[in-house]
């Protein structure tokens, strides 16, 4: 295992300008003429400082809103037909009702399958087999009781399109407040991580991510409510805390504007948020305004009347102003989330992970100080222990973190505090592989005359120990990947690609040492 | 080399690391484990202040906020402390509210707030990784020895992992996603001394298949001892550098490994190997000769 043919050694050099080439990339004041990649380790959160959130989606809501929907539609159609139906609920995402009169089943079959304005006609179950279970909407019968819900499908894709959405918005509503390379992505079915580095305060963040924005303009409870609405509800009202009842009747929503601006009202002194409808919106608001002058109207957001302004005239500009007793900071926001849109379900940050500059610096620099002094504590241990050997070990140690520092550049990872402690145990560990091939040599020589083929014998028997030992590691190593986030998957990047590049540089950098080193001292006697 | 008996000793051995595996786990059981937001979810501010100020100033600053739970401890040097409480106040309005009251000024160096639902979340997969890294090293000792190495080798990180969470417990340090991925490492890592031992002794029973297997056994580990000792002693080195100089976040975690490895190195020697002897693994190592059709 001594021999190496030029090709290989030239193979060997190449590569290791190759990796030096990426390493230098990675500091600014080398690069400065862009002689070298752009291709850098990113430092994590936790070295940079910065902050890392998750968030989760609440899809029940979503769902039930539409079984509600439905459940609106379907009364609607059964009055109209005069169809005799009782204790219509909706309870475990699933609407019931039983007909009084077992002969109209036809009709309320009938009846279910007209109310499929956007989902597919609904399907039928019977003892258990659904016909067409590729409808959205399916329904069963047990005599007089009806039982309708959702496609396991129809709810899958629902939660998908929600998650994209929210990560859409997600994502303006951070463009919106600003800040430096923000990534947003999904994890797992409904949640969501947003990283800020360096940012070090995320509490208006916090405030802007958690919220719904779901803005809603009805009508408030009067004596001349028009008797065709669908029923009142009672909602908070912000200033004094009180219920108050409004119509379900929705005049107009937050998704037809289009846009949405911070203000100041000079006449009142206050904050404000103006906003402006579009074309559909404008012509739903001035319907609506043009019938009820006088009458007060709610301005609704997240189940909380902001401001409730009495018609004065009919509104037919298509634009308006919400006046809730905001502070700038809040008319701010507001204006913020109206113009990123709604979520389509609630959503709640459920981690929080924020490290200070200040901290940050701290850690790089212990980090780097506890790899400097490994790395000291290794390298003069190792030339004790085997003298001219322990050099080549060492300048291979060397050589294997500017591989493992360009492979992390290459692809681009992310290094953080408990990476950098992984690349100083990937230190001790690497040199392992040394150990273990000279103390076999060391073993061989004292059978074997030549030192050459004592330390061939040495490469031979150890390749598959080393490889044992590295693998288990990797092992480990992998299984860590999948289990942790953030810092501790660092740690395991950094373990895993030192074991792979330790493994490399012991078996072609310093094994092509070790064999020059030979061949030009055959018959002297080995001091290791 | 060393010639040393190595398994003169093994009952007293094998009954001291059972008695500590055992103490362990009651300890787990009985006074538990300081477990940090990480699992048992809640919020942790590190503060720093402009002065020294004694610990007990910020507890009573914080007792006049009507917060339930809160913990506070120094955390590194004198100025640092590390304020542990429930989700239920943000981590601000604690801030403003000591700064106000002690009329200090307060920078948070970091904040981790975990939810109840992903603490739990946490603590599953932990588990579970572990788990999984038992069954990998199982079998892939299994793979390349005999089941009689699977074993032994399993039984030194059973023995390596217990006792590393007890000793946590024991000096009441914090358990968090950075202990256990120490422990899946400690599992990777000393797994590694017990393969040099196990190669060694295959290979020596490859070579004689008529001496005593408690003499070959021995023989491998006098064999190997220079070898377990000097690779765990630089990957040593380099860790205790970690645990000197990487700082307060990376404390416990550097002393688990550090623990860890010098743990895994004992048991590779006097757990691992004699429970391949008590097992009475195969004599007969010569190839065989595929008969089957």
């Amino acid at each position: 295992m001594l021999n190496f043919s030029r090709l290989k050694i030239g193979f060997i050099i190449s590569s290791i300008l190759f990796f030096f080439y990426i390493f230098l990339g990675n500091f600014n004041f080398i690069n400065k003429t862009n002689l070298f990649l752009d291709k850098k380790v990113n430092l994590g959160l936790d070295l940079q400082g910065g902050s890392y959130l998750l968030l989760e989606i609440d899809m029940n809501p979503l769902i039930n809103k539409k079984l509600e929907e439905k459940a609106v539609d379907l009364k609607k159609k059964f009055n109209e037909k005069k169809l005799d139906f009782k204790n219509l609920n909706i309870l475990n995402n699933k609407i019931t009702f039983e007909i009084k009169n077992s002969s109209q089943k036809e009709i309320a079959i009938n009846l279910i399958n007209k109310t499929n304005n956007d989902e597919n006609i609904f399907s039928r179950i019977n003892n258990n087999n659904i016909e067409n279970a590729n409808k959205d909407f399916v329904y069963k019968i047990e005599k007089d009781l009806f039982i309708l819900q959702f496609n396991e499908e129809y709810i899958k894709r629902q939660k998908k399109d929600a998650i994209n959405q929210s990560i859409e918005i997600v994502r303006k509503r951070v463009d919106q407040l600003g800040t430096k390379e923000p990534t947003i992505q999904q994890k797992g079915e409904n949640r969501i991580i947003v990283e800020l580095p360096g940012l070090t305060d995320p509490s208006s963040f916090k405030n802007i991510l958690g919220k719904t924005a779901q803005l809603n303009f009805k009508f408030i409870k009067t004596s001349n409510s028009s008797s065709d609405n669908l029923g009142f509800e009672k909602v908070k009202n912000k200033s004094d805390g009180l219920f108050i009842e409004v119509e379900k009747r929705l005049i107009v929503s937050g998704e037809n504007l289009t846009d949405a601006q911070p203000g100041f009202d000079r006449e009142t002194n206050q904050s404000i948020v103006s906003f402006k409808f579009d074309n559909l919106g404008a012509k739903k608001f001035a319907n609506a305004t043009k019938d009820n002058v006088g009458r007060p109207l709610a301005i609704i957001l997240d189940n909380e009347i902001l401001s409730s302004p009495v018609i004065r005239e009919p509104i037919l500009t298509g634009s308006g102003q919400i006046s809730g007793g905001f502070t700038v900071e809040e008319a701010n926001q507001l204006a913020i989330l109206l113009r990123a849109g709604a979520l389509p379900a609630p959503m709640k940050i459920i981690e929080e992970r924020t490290v200070g500059a200040d901290l940050g610096k701290d850690s790089i620099r212990s980090g780097i100080i506890s790899f400097i002094a490994g790395f000291l504590l290794v390298f003069v241990y190792m030339v004790y222990a085997y003298k001219l050997f322990g050099i080549f070990a060492n300048i291979s140690l060397l050589l294997n973190i500017v591989i493992l520092i360009s492979v992390l550049s290459i692809f681009g990872s992310t290094l953080t505090l408990p990476g950098i402690a992984g690349i100083v145990l990937t230190v001790g560990m690497a040199i392992d592989t040394n150990v273990i091939i000279y103390e076999r040599a060391k073993e061989e020589l004292k059978i074997e005359k030549s030192n050459i083929i004592a330390f061939d014998i040495a490469y031979r028997k150890s390749l598959l120990t080393i490889i044992d030992s590295n693998l288990t590691t990797l092992i480990a190593g992998i299984i860590l990947f999948y289990l942790g986030s953030g810092p501790v998957k660092g740690f395991a990047v950094t373990l895993c690609v030192g074991l792979i590049t330790s493994f490399f540089t012991a078996f072609t950098i310093s094994r092509l040492m070790v064999s020059k080193y030979l061949m030009a001292n055959k018959d002297k006697i080995i001091n290791i | 080399m060393t010639n040393f008996n190595f398994l003169k000793y093994k009952i007293f051995f094998l009954f001291v690391s059972s008695f500590l595996v055992l103490a362990s786990i009651i300890l787990v059981f009985t006074k538990g484990l300081d477990f940090g937001v990480d699992f048992k979810g809640g919020t942790t501010i590190e503060i720093r202040l402009e002065k020294k100020i004694e610990i007990e100033n910020i507890r009573n600053s914080l007792s006049k906020l009507k917060i339930n739970n809160y913990s506070v401890k120094e955390f590194g040097t004198v100025n640092d402390f590390l304020i542990s409480t429930d989700n239920s106040i943000s981590p601000n309005d604690i801030k403003n509210f000591i700064e106000k009251d002690l009329k200090e000024k307060i920078t948070i160096r970091k904040v981790e707030t975990v939810g109840p639902k992903v603490g739990s979340e946490l603590i599953k997969s932990a588990i579970y990784s572990v788990l999984l890294c038992f069954i990998a090293m199982f079998f892939y000792l299994w793979f390349r020895f005999e089941w009689q190495f699977s074993f032994g080798g399993i039984a030194a990180l059973f023995h390596d992992t217990i006792i590393t969470v007890g000793v946590f417990s024991l000096l009441g340090l914090q358990f968090d996603l950075t202990i256990v991925a120490a422990l899946l490492t400690i599992i990777g890592y000393s797994i590694n001394d017990t393969v040099i031992i196990y190669d060694r002794i295959r290979e020596n029973l490859k070579k004689d298949s008529t001496s005593e297997l408690s003499n070959l056994v021995n023989e491998s580990l006098n064999n190997t001892l220079s070898r377990t000792l000097k690779t765990s002693g630089t990957t040593l080195l380099s860790i205790i550098a970690v645990l000197i100089f990487g700082g307060e976040v990376l404390r416990g975690f550097a002393f688990a490994i550090t623990f860890g490895i010098i743990i895994g190195t004992y048991s590779s020697i006097y757990i691992a190997s004699p429970i391949v002897m008590f097992f009475k693994v195969k004599r007969d190592w010569s190839v065989k000769v595929d008969n089957t059709p």
